[in-house]
């Protein structure tokens, strides 16, 4: 079901037809339709990569005649997008680097959506020093700079693409915090707030039953843009070259076909896959989240 | 009403409700917006008693604040012979059941997300074990005793009219067999044919099961349908307190005089021959209230005293209560004020 990846939503049983209704798919705005159509593509090659996949990605690959076979165009000899400076297969690589992307793009746009909304959650509902505690903390999560946070970490802990999953982790929180705290905000005066505290409702069950439902969708846009971003930053990290240099990511690929000065010898079928596949996650997420929003503020259809 | 000297179920004493305004980047504590400000009453068992005022006096503010729905500033509220002006949260929770709330307005005080089974069975889970079978049971006599289809248990609010959507709020608040239930403008956000439903279903639930009702309105004669006593509420505090035919026969303070000849009378003849009192000005501010008496800057009587001195909130007649200098005794105080003299509705 392509909407899962929409909505970085784990998989529950027999609960999950629930939840998909719960969290709104944006199905009647055809920008959002196209975007989870695009997830829903990169889902499956991801999953089915082993059988799509011509050849190990990593291998070094030879010819007939045992020649390197190292940047043969695409078509020769039966690679369909030609082999790198190194002969490896291209397209392989980018059958594989949907993985990297799809992992580090749901589980960081999880985190962010998960830890996101449960400070915003905490902070709206209960005010006072939880409130106080949080939003600092989202303060300083604000004035740390996210690229250079994460080539740093990358440079304490071992290079690896959870790195990025880590930094979003640790920082964009703070955008879906605030957005949602503000949200509860409004919520926790509403009457039936006040009607469950008389029906004796807990603090906490007052947060989960009654606000968190309504919250849901914000959530799920935060999480599709994170989506993207994480994505992006995946890219540019590894493009940098902070990346893993064991995993394959189209980051990687365009960071190796930078580093052979592909552009110099006109090996466009190279860098431009990588560089399409990029746009179109990151462009689905967006094009998902606008959906989220005009299920948020219908205003924004006129 | 007979005063029979019966302990109140619900006692009021000195209540406070302030609410801080901070201002300037230190926000510093500048003033309090005094919504409800000593206030005093009884509400004693099976009556109702009716609670009226303009927009803004604090009468729902009082209600919520009985209910312990605010950390009231002072004063004691005691219910059923339990202090719950000072309790903790958790005590205050296995409290609720004895007292329930009824809301203005049922689109807003029901969760449009859950089913009106749901929203019924909601108290039942929190302070009853009963197995999924038994809560339904109880969900659909509840469903039976305000009115509704049985076979509605599985919609949602969004899917009834205004007077069912109250149905269901009233349906919530009896779920844990109530013996108080505040009614904060039930009827407010209604059709007027749905009002007289809704009230007279009101009525019918109070002989029923014996509930003692706490009215908020600001439409006067609906109170003086329902109400045993009426409270008459101006600018946080009670101004005058009286039975409900006393009140409406023969009003004491210049505030409920000037309240009721505002009341619409459908007769145009004996509308011609009524005097109506014009009150210039408005309300002014809770945050920051006149000196003296609280209703002397619009009051049509109002002379030197009332700007200096605050009338005592007082017993003028048997089981009639009212604040003013010129009613009851009306040797002019010339002392300073009473401090601490308790007041005893």
């Amino acid at each position: 079901m392509h909407s899962d990846s929409a909505s970085a939503e784990p998989i529950r049983g027999g609960s999950v037809l629930r939840w998909i209704r719960r969290i709104h798919l944006p199905l009647d705005d055809p920008f959002a339709i196209a975007g989870l159509l695009i997830y829903a593509v990169f889902i499956l090659v991801a999953v089915f990569a082993d059988q799509l996949a011509t050849h190990d990605p990593l291998e070094i690959l030879f010819t007939q005649d045992y020649q390197l076979a190292a940047d043969l165009r695409p078509g020769e000899d039966g690679f369909v997008l030609g082999t790198t400076s190194l002969g490896r297969d291209i397209y392989s690589q980018l059958v594989y680097g949907s993985r990297s992307a799809l992992l580090i793009g749901i589980t960081a746009a999880f985190m962010v959506a998960v830890i996101g909304t449960v400070v915003g959650l905490l902070a709206g509902y209960f005010r006072g020093w939880t409130d106080i505690v949080l939003m600092r903390a989202a303060d300083i999560a604000f004035g740390i700079p996210f690229l250079p946070f994460v080539i740093v970490l990358a440079a304490f802990l071992e290079p690896s693409i959870w790195n990025v999953v880590f930094a979003m982790a640790l920082i964009l929180w703070r955008d879906t915090g605030r957005v949602i705290r503000s949200q509860v905000l409004t919520l926790r005066t509403r009457a039936y707030i006040d009607a469950a505290r008389v029906s004796g409702s807990s603090d906490l069950k007052i947060v989960f039953r009654h606000i968190a439902p309504n919250i849901l969708p914000l959530s799920f846009l935060y999480g599709s843009i994170a989506i993207g971003w994480a994505i992006l930053t995946e890219a540019a990290i590894s493009f940098l070259g902070f990346g893993d240099p064991e995993t394959i990511s189209w980051g990687y690929m365009l960071q190796d076909a930078y580093a052979s000065q592909a552009l110099s010898t006109g090996g466009y079928y190279w860098f431009v896959p990588p560089g399409i596949c990029i746009v179109l996650v990151v462009v689905a997420g967006f094009f998902i989240s606008r959906g989220y929003e005009e299920i948020l503020f219908p205003k924004l259809k006129e | 009403m007979s005063d029979a000297g019966a302990s109140p179920l619900v006692q009021v004493r000195g209540l406070k409700m302030h609410f801080p305004i901070y201002a300037g980047i230190f926000r510093r504590h500048v003033g309090d917006i005094k919504a409800v400000d000593d206030i005093s009453l009884d509400i004693r068992e099976s009556e109702t008693l009716g609670l009226v005022g303009e927009s803004g006096c604090g009468k729902s503010t009082a209600g919520r604040a009985v209910l312990r729905l605010y950390d009231i500033t002072g004063g004691s509220i005691t219910v059923d012979g339990t202090d719950i002006s000072d309790i903790d949260k958790e005590k205050l929770r296995h409290l609720r059941p004895k007292m329930q709330m009824i809301f203005q307005d049922p689109q807003a005080s029901l969760n449009p997300r859950m089913t009106v089974a749901g929203i019924i069975g909601e108290p039942l889970v929190e302070h009853m074990s009963l197995s999924r079978a038994e809560r339904l049971e109880r969900v659909y006599e509840l469903m039976d005793a305000v009115g509704l289809n049985r076979s509605f248990a599985n919609r949602y609010p969004h899917e009834f009219s205004g007077g069912q959507r109250q149905r269901i709020g009233i349906a919530r608040a009896l779920a844990l067999h109530p013996k108080f239930i505040v009614c904060d403008e039930p009827i407010a956000a209604l059709d007027v044919s749905i009002q007289a439903q809704v009230v007279n279903l009101l009525e019918d639930l109070q002989e029923q099961f014996g509930l003692t009702y706490l009215f908020i309105s600001h439409d006067l004669s609906m109170v003086r349908h329902i109400a045993d006593r009426v409270a008459v509420m101006y600018l946080g505090k009670i101004v005058e307190l009286a039975p409900r035919d006393e009140l409406y026969g023969a009003p004491l303070h210049p505030y409920t005089q000037a309240l009721l000849s505002a009341v619409p009378e459908p007769d145009p003849v004996r509308e011609s021959q009524r005097k109506h009192i014009i009150l210039t000005g408005d309300v002014p501010s809770p945050s920051n209230a006149p000196v003296g008496c609280n209703f002397c800057t619009r009051c049509p009587r109002a002379e030197q005293i009332c700007h200096e001195i605050e009338p005592e909130f007082r017993q003028v007649d048997k089981g009639r209560y009212t604040a003013c200098h010129f009613v009851g005794d009306t040797a002019i105080k010339t002392a300073e004020p009473t401090v601490g003299e308790t007041v005893k509705p």
